[in-house]
């Protein structure tokens, strides 16, 4: 018999024994970072970087596959004793030596989980993860100049890539409301000391908010960049209708941290078929806001329709993507994201 | 036969105010639900594995008369917090507000032969909807007893002390009958429904692993301790059906507690249910330590007005309530455990046999019907 099927052999037998409880059960509360376990990290330092964000050192579990610089991750922290799911973008580079990954968090208000990493995170906490994800990131031949467009928390992933990547030419224009809000001031102005980075930092506060069409000043050149942005709504909007405009659309990336919400529709009776759950769900409410709240377990993500982590069988009924105003009708098979989707009319959720 | 109604003082109006200060009780302790609480749980769920690893491994030994003695303490201590104040306060979605899936009434599986899936839908939707209501609510008297001077008397009811000890020794096979509705379902044309063969089975399975587990690989597992490991085993299974049956006669069956008629309920509001649950239950007094193993059980009354709120908080819930029973000049049926044990098994014994002719009993003590 081979090894591996004596181990599977050796792992019935403990399953046997632990019913109804599985062996996992039990390493868990020994070793919950070992390999084979449910994906976690443990805290290991909350550094502060501006009076309302901070950088979180994680110790990944063994089962931790790496990202790619730009990426982000699902962390589930328990806040308050129940458990939230948010995404944030890794800032640590991909060939940090000693294995440890860092997420940096802007405290948002009324953000529960944001404040909480912020503000109450203590070293030795564990938390849920899941494997890094999303396509904002750097291309695998090296581009000749190089933009990062960046606001606020949207310096997050691009760090993360300026910390991984060196390029020949790099300028970022980043604007935050004052110089203590800028995350990272003090990493960005030591790059530019050491002639890695040329950089435009605005403050939105005394400059006002950054007019695109002001690029042809800052980086005359931004045309020819492949250009990385990150940052409120309203920034990458505008940013894509410019690059649009001068038909250089491909060379912009964007990363978007929230939804846009267009549609809201009438709402209706949403059944939760597995739990037996009824509750009435505004349209705008999205059904994952709605499972939470009438205690269902409900999987979920990134929180804005990019992770898919969240997705659940329509069983009946039919739902509207807040984005975009379409209807999804139930089908066999049919799944929807419920971080984005609100009733449209009686509608029932395998959950 | 007398019918006094002990709640027949309180009109309509207060019976809705009772209800409205119920819900504020039970609003208070949602909104400070938190980090204490689910500290709580996960350290609660953490002991009884830790106690219970401990207890199988010198059990290995259990050969040793100490060790089977230590070992034999521990496994029962461990199973009991499994099936009481773990396994039945998550089965009741007591912490599904944690959202976390591994603590969760729809993930969690208990050291016990009913599936968790069937237990649910017994006592959560039937016996907690229609608590003590004759007709309804099987457990008044699990089908196989006469509880109550207004259940009908039948011969077979002659030998109810010997079925009650009889169920309190399995009595966790005792709960996967009853979850099945076994006694409804055996009659020759329900035998066929597929659903119930579908569960039928479902109990078949939960049923293998356990023996597999508790009588099979366990003891071989302890070699030459294997006949005492069984034993031990055998005794652990023994022990937890015996306490938990104890406590659950508790909760419903002691003289004061009131049953209802099947019409009574009909257009229930919500301050009537509540009352019928203040009415229908009984508490067991005691230590901390007491409370604990009973799975906070001993705050019945309490978990039937609020069967979803995490158990570590119903001794902080129980003096609220217990100030509403005395403002609304209510009996609170409470007593240390022994006598609630005693006053229950008096009641199988007493209801074996036919109702006696009516004659005048003192108010306090009489429990008869009772018109919502």
């Amino acid at each position: 018999m081979t090894s591996a099927a004596l181990r599977s052999r050796a792992w019935k037998l403990l399953e046997m024994v632990t019913t109804p409880l599985l062996p996992s059960d039990y390493l868990d509360l020994v070793s919950p970072l070992r390999a084979g376990a449910d994906l976690r990290g443990r805290i290991e330092a909350v550094h502060q970087e501006t009076p309302d964000a901070a950088t979180i050192v994680i110790r990944p579990g063994k089962g931790w596959r790496g990202h790619v610089a730009g990426q982000y991750i699902r962390v589930g922290v328990d806040v308050d004793g129940v458990r939230l799911w948010r995404a944030y973008s890794v800032t640590s580079p991909t060939n940090r030596q000693d294995g440890r990954i860092t997420i940096t968090v802007k405290a948002i208000p009324d953000g529960k989980v944001s404040n909480y990493l912020v503000r109450r995170a203590k070293p030795g906490t564990l938390i849920q993860l899941d494997q890094a994800t999303g396509d904002f990131v750097l291309p695998t031949t090296k581009p000749a100049k190089v933009l990062y467009l960046t606001a606020g928390s949207g310096i997050t992933p691009v760090m993360g890539m300026l910390r991984d990547t060196e390029f020949q030419d790099v300028v970022m224009v980043h604007s935050a409301p004052q110089s203590k809000d800028v995350i990272f001031r003090n990493d960005l102005h030591d790059l530019v000391a050491d002639k890695k980075l040329r950089l435009t930092e605005l403050h939105t506060d005394t400059d006002g908010m950054l007019d695109i069409t002001r690029l042809d000043e800052l980086v005359p050149d931004w045309a020819e960049r492949e250009t990385w942005a990150c940052g409120p709504t309203g920034l990458l909007d505008a940013a894509e209708a410019h690059w649009a405009e001068h038909g250089v659309a491909e060379r912009l990336h964007t990363e978007r941290f929230r939804p846009t919400v267009v549609v809201v529709g009438d709402g209706g009776q949403v059944t939760f078929g597995t739990t037996g759950k009824t509750v009435d769900a505004d349209g705008a409410t999205p059904l994952l806001d709605v499972g939470e709240e009438a205690g269902v377990l409900m999987p979920s993500g990134c929180r804005m329709g990019i992770c898919f982590g969240c997705s659940t069988p329509l069983k009946a009924g039919a739902v509207r993507d807040l984005r975009t105003g379409e209807i999804t009708e139930a089908e066999p098979g049919v799944l929807v994201q419920t971080c984005v989707s609100a009733a449209a009319g009686p509608c029932e959720l395998e959950r | 036969m007398t019918a006094i109604d002990p709640t027949a003082h309180l009109t309509e109006e207060q019976i809705e105010e009772l209800g409205r200060e119920l819900d504020a009780i039970r609003d208070e302790v949602i909104a400070s639900r938190g980090e204490k609480d689910a500290a709580y749980i996960r350290k609660v769920i953490s002991a009884q594995r830790k106690l219970e690893l401990v207890s199988r491994g010198i059990l290995l030994f259990s050969i040793f008369p100490p060790a089977w003695i230590v070992g034999t303490a521990g496994l029962s201590v461990a199973k009991i917090m499994d099936n009481m104040e773990i396994g039945h306060n998550i089965l009741h979605g007591q912490w599904d507000w944690m959202r976390d899936p591994k603590i969760h009434s729809s993930t969690w599986d208990w050291d016990h032969v009913s599936p968790a899936e069937q237990w649910k839908h017994s006592h959560n939707e039937l016996h907690h909807k229609y608590t003590n209501v004759i007709g309804k609510d099987n457990d008044l008297g699990y089908g196989i007893m006469r509880v109550d001077e207004d259940q009908k008397w039948h011969p077979i009811h002659l030998g109810q002390p010997l079925w009650n000890f009889i169920n309190a020794c399995f009595f966790e096979y005792g709960i996967a009958a009853y979850d099945l509705e076994l006694g409804k379902n055996l009659h020759k044309r329900r035998r066929k429904n597929p659903e119930f063969r579908a569960r039928a089975r479902a109990v078949g399975r939960k049923i293998r692993k356990q023996v597999l587990k508790d009588y099979v690989i366990h003891p071989l597992l302890s070699g030459p301790s294997f006949l005492t490991t069984l034993a031990a085993t055998f005794t652990a299974n023994l022990i937890r059906n015996l306490w938990s049956h104890s406590v659950i006669m508790c909760g419903h069956f002691p003289e004061g507690v009131q049953v209802f008629e099947r019409r009574s309920i009909k257009g229930e509001t919500r301050g009537q249910w509540y009352l019928r649950q203040m009415m229908g239950s009984a508490n067991i007094s005691g230590s901390k330590a007491m409370h604990f193993m009973t799975g906070n059980l001993s705050h019945q009354i309490e978990h039937h007005l609020f069967p979803d709120l995490p158990s570590n908080r119903y001794a902080e819930v129980a003096v609220k309530v217990r100030a509403l029973f005395e403002k609304y000049e209510l009996e609170y049926v409470t007593g240390p455990l022994p006598k609630q044990v005693f006053s229950a098994w008096r009641k199988v014994f007493r209801l074996s046999l036919p109702n006696k002719k009516p004659k005048v009993k003192t108010p306090s003590r009489d429990k008869e019907l009772v018109a919502a």
